[in-house]
């Protein structure tokens, strides 16, 4: 006879599930309007997701506030940990998904924004993302990527042109492949230790004085592996150009952001334990990895003809830039790898918003790909407004000053200098410089040549709604003025980091 | 209103920049030459304000910017910026006022305030993350002047020039950072304030490596030899108004630097690669000039004795004493005055033939006298003929290295013949013997608007030929205490024996002041 389980619900602490649970029922509630009433206009769906991402950032300030005073929280047995990183995570996770969401009220009809399933499985993939930082157990992770990797598949695909399916069709098998490695690498640490939580798995190794050092590097290859896939680390990139080139230009820019935050949560918190435990060779390969992502990147960068394309390998160039940051495991260095994708994220989702807003339903015959170069010449002599916005999240992600990255490379440039790896600083430096050439390159488009024949501007705007002008806006802002957010960021984000004990 | 002299200085033409977007194209260029002139107004005050007799820095502002990393927004200024804050207005407003026709004048003229902006910024800026922002800043109008207004390969000179300069900051940016940690260290504060560092004592083997990443970002901005090669290209493809406020007040920012952090925050270092230093210099020196006798372009020509002459100055920065130093600051101004008006007066021939090719002219001084009596005084002047400007600098620069090596500096003074050389080829042919071509017949004279800008720059280069003291005195002030402040933290026996302790010098100088006096 089984003894019957008595839990109490108040053990359960079930409000460290609130935040995940508000958009499955944001996703849920579009599901059931669609079943009543089906064809309704996408602004309805884009609202409700809106009104639910805002209920999901309030339960979050909830959850940060209750962090700030009592510290880290467990909840649903354990499986849920709602600490810093967590909570920082989500933040970017939901902000960003806020932004990315009035980007389909664009002008133009586009075939996926019409059905209300996208919304739905949007919300759910949020759920996702959010599951997965919020835990450091293995499984609880593994299913919030799966959830969220499905969500963004499907999401890709619904934007329905040939390159959409390839791109979704290689992301799928490309993550696939990724959770198999996740899954193996995962087992191994569970047959060396018996438990799946990250913290139970540190203190198991440490206390045996990593005994089977050889089985620990088997594990921890494969899930470097898997993390290098989602993270588009080189030489596992091989997918992220195609599948942005396929992608709409907002998703695109969506899926710079956000998969990888979530991610580099994950990665943060295996890691952590494990460069900390003088894992030498991990040390090696990370260092590695970081400086072949962010210079070879930047190499492929540099001969892109298409604006998109150059934008997917810049994004990749920045995700080995940031990865530094689990390199040097510092506090300072975690705290940066927020702040830095904080400031990144503004950048990049406002300048992937500009391509987007660009969007042409069908090509004119001068143009090879949808955002070539050729389309931007001669810009600021017909949309003169327009080139400088773009002209001006170039040069933040290029990383000039006062613009918002800046200050992110700063502190990053600065940990790695403060954690001793100055050659690494010297390269992370120089490789800025390599990245300044091709958005120079843009700008030179835009600023210097004269424009195609038969182009008055009105490409750039064409999809242009109030909604899309506001994201944008707001995206400017946050680049221009971000040298005044920067001091109040920079303490929340480092309160939150080391309360956490990263 | 004095206590913020200097933010308004800064902003306010970048204030009024943002404005000029909703001027009419028609009055934009009264507009600008209006905010320039307030703007130099504001200038001389400062000037006017500003207690020579005081060593440290004056109008200090500071304000928390990310206090929890000790990056705040500190402004000041003492006699070694004053002056070319001044010089920055002056030829801002005259550039504007004598800016030929040019497409898209609106452009032109907002980006040249929001330039003027970054310009003030850099030699205002007490903070090195201020400073630096600043200093980047700039690079992106004078891009957009390049590429956007100036020859066939304007593109490629442009971003040549951008990314040349930006890679070498990047470097000097990571040398910030490990100075701000090396601070953070000794102190338990983070803090980017130059005044802060000052403080500092390093070892001296963290200063050679430190000194050499400043001195990756400021001897490109120069542009000393071997990182010169963007320069040609800047000015080959610039604009009038590019070349005039590049060769003007851009360049400065680099031997500026040196003077504001690598000098007093490395002593030793400095010390330690004076005489490598001096000899790049001195190679800077004849090297150019000799390619500039090769010249065929006329402004190629002012643009390689434009480098030529940045070597005089860097060798006075290294000569290390109150003399070298003093002597260099005033150089830069002189090298300001006189290689913009220059290029103004290349501009003015090239306004009217559309060529700068030296074998198209000739005999011009029958047709244009007054523009060839003006180029004559410039000419003499940049050769350093004394009672010219361009002379004090380079004197008491030479003066000064001249104390730490003969040899050294009796090569450096070649240059002054070699130029001598050039720049008399150069005015051969352009102005004397037949007008021999059909075009160059009826060439008109300067016109009120050139004059304009040209007869300030030819007064300015004979006043202060003449009479240097309103200037040299402040600047000599501040960096005599700059000079003790290194002297004081030199822990090398070189440094100690290459910095002189000004203590018994002053009774020197006190001196010489009495002596002027009977």
């Amino acid at each position: 006879m089984l003894a019957p389980i008595n839990v109490s619900l108040e053990s359960l602490n079930l409000m460290t599930l609130a935040p995940m649970l508000i958009p499955v029922v944001g996703a849920l509630l579009i599901l059931v309007v669609d079943l009543f009433k089906g064809g309704l206009h996408k602004s309805l769906y884009v609202v409700i997701s809106l009104l639910f991402l805002f209920m999901d950032f309030v339960a979050l300030v909830d959850s940060s506030e209750i962090f700030s005073q009592s510290g880290i929280t467990l909840g649903v047995f354990n499986l849920m940990l709602i600490d810093g990183l967590a909570i920082l995570s989500q933040f970017i996770i939901v902000i960003a998904s806020m932004l990315f969401i009035p980007l389909a009220m664009t002008h133009k009809r586009f075939h996926e924004f019409s059905y209300p399933e996208f919304f739905a499985l949007f919300l759910f993939m949020i759920a996702g993302f959010q599951f997965m930082v919020a835990t450091d157990n293995l499984i609880l992770v593994f299913v919030g990527l799966e959830t969220s990797s499905l969500a963004l598949y499907t999401l890709i695909a619904m934007h329905n042109r040939d390159k959409s399916f390839e791109a979704a069709v290689k992301y799928f098998t490309m993550g696939a492949l990724a959770a198999g490695f996740y899954s193996f690498g995962s087992m191994v640490f569970y047959a060396l230790t018996g438990s799946v939580e990250i913290h139970q798995i540190a203190a198991i190794l440490g206390a045996n004085g990593y005994a089977d050092i050889g089985y620990v590097l088997v594990a921890i290859t494969f899930l470097l592996a898997s993390f290098a896939f989602k993270l588009s680390i080189v030489p596992f990139h091989t997918w992220a150009p195609d599948v942005y080139e396929g992608a709409s230009a907002s998703m695109a820019g969506y899926m710079s952001i956000v998969p990888k935050i979530a991610a580099f949560v994950v990665a943060m918190r295996l890691f952590e334990f494990l460069i900390h435990s003088g894992v030498v060779w991990l040390e090696v390969i990370l260092y590695a990895f970081v400086v072949i992502t962010m210079t070879a990147a930047n190499m492929w960068a540099l001969v892109q003809t298409d604006v998109k394309r150059m934008l997917a390998y810049s994004s990749i160039s920045h995700a080995g830039f940031v990865m530094a940051a689990i390199l040097i495991g510092t506090t300072q260095a975690n705290t940066a790898l927020f702040f830095y994708w904080v400031l990144f994220s503004f950048t990049n989702l406002g300048s992937f918003s500009m391509l987007w807003m660009s969007r042409q339903k069908h090509l004119p015959d001068h143009q090879s790909s949808d955002h070539s170069y050729d389309k931007f010449a001669g810009m600021i002599k017909t949309a003169p407004v327009a080139a400088l916005i773009m002209g001006l999240f170039m040069l933040s992600l290029a990383g000039l000053p006062p613009f918002a990255l800046f200050w992110g490379k700063l502190y990053m440039i600065s940990s790695a200098v403060t954690g001793g790896y100055t050659v690494l600083a010297l390269i992370m430096a120089l490789n800025s410089a390599i990245a300044g050439y091709y958005y120079l390159k843009l700008v030179v488009y835009m600023f210097m040549k004269e424009p195609v024949m038969g182009n008055d501007g009105q490409v750039y705007v064409s999809n242009a709604t109030l909604a899309l002008k506001t994201i944008i806006g707001i995206a400017a802002i946050g680049t221009i003025f971000a040298f005044v957010a920067i001091n109040p960021i920079l303490e929340f984000i480092t309160a939150f980091v080391y309360n956490s004990g990263y | 209103m004095l206590d913020h002299i200097l933010s308004i200085l800064i902003f306010f033409p970048a204030l009024a920049a943002i404005f000029g977007f909703m001027i009419q194209k028609d009055a934009i260029r009264a507009y600008g030459v209006s905010v320039a002139a307030i703007e130099f107004g504001l200038s001389l005050w400062l000037w006017f304000a500003f207690d020579g007799n005081v060593s440290g820095m004056q109008f200090m502002e500071n304000l928390p910017l990310v206090p929890s990393f000790g990056i705040n927004y500190i402004l000041g200024v003492d006699g070694i910026s004053l002056f070319i804050i001044v010089l920055a207005a002056f030829f801002t407003m005259i550039g504007i006022a004598s800016l030929t026709d040019t497409p898209n004048e609106k452009n032109m003229i907002i980006t040249l305030l929001f330039l003027q902006m970054t310009m003030v910024g850099v030699f205002a800026a007490l903070d090195a993350i201020v400073f630096y922002v600043f200093w980047e800043l700039s690079l992106v109008p004078m891009l957009y002047i390049i590429g956007a207004w100036g020859g066939p390969l304007r593109i490629y000179a442009s971003v040549k020039f951008f990314l040349y300069t930006f890679a070498g900051s990047l470097v000097m940016l990571v040398g910030m950072l490990f100075m701000a940690y090396f601070y953070y260290q000794a102190t338990g504060v983070w803090s980017f304030a130059i005044l802060d560092w000052y403080r500092l004592i390093l070892p001296e083997n963290l200063q050679l490596w430190l000194f050499a990443a400043f001195f990756v970002g400021f001897a490109i901005k120069v542009p000393m030899f071997p990182f010169h090669t963007w320069l040609p290209y800047a000015h080959g493809q610039a604009p009038t108004i590019g070349s005039v406020i590049l060769a003007a007040i851009l360049l400065k920012m680099g031997t500026y630097a040196f003077i504001r952090f690598s000098l007093p925050l490395f002593p030793d270092a400095s010390a330690f690669f004076m005489v490598p230093i001096a000899i790049i210099a001195i190679i800077m020196i004849i090297y150019t000039a000799m390619v500039a006798y090769a010249q065929k372009d006329v402004k190629q020509v002012v643009a390689y004795s434009s480098i030529s002459h940045m070597g005089v100055i860097i060798l006075g920065t290294f000569a290390l004493n109150v003399e070298g130093i003093s002597g260099s600051i005033f150089l830069m101004i002189a090298h300001g005055v006189v290689s913009g008006a220059l290029f103004l007066l290349v501009g003015v021939i090239y306004d009217r033939r559309h060529t700068k090719m030296m074998d198209q002219f000739g005999g011009i001084a029958h047709v244009m006298p007054r523009y060839a009596t003006i180029f004559g005084i410039m000419l003499m002047a940049s050769v350093g003929m004394p009672l010219t400007i361009n002379f004090v600098g380079e004197f008491l620069s030479l003066l000064g290295f001249y104390q730490q090596s003969h040899i050294l500096t009796l090569l450096a003074g070649t240059a002054i013949i070699v130029g001598a050389i050039y720049m008399l080829a150069a005015y051969k042919k352009l102005f004397f013997g037949e007008v021999t071509k059909e075009e160059n017949k009826n060439l008109k004279d300067v016109n009120k608007r050139e004059l304009l800008a040209l007869i300030p720059l030819s007064i300015i280069t004979i006043w202060l030929g003449i009479y240097p003291k309103p200037v040299l005195e402040p600047i000599n002030n501040s960096v005599e205490a700059v000079v003790q402040l290194m002297h004081n933290k030199a822990t090398s026996d070189l440094a100690k024996e290459r910095i002189p302790n000004l203590v018994e010098e002053v009774v020197v100088i006190t001196k010489t002041s009495v002596q002027e006096v009977h």
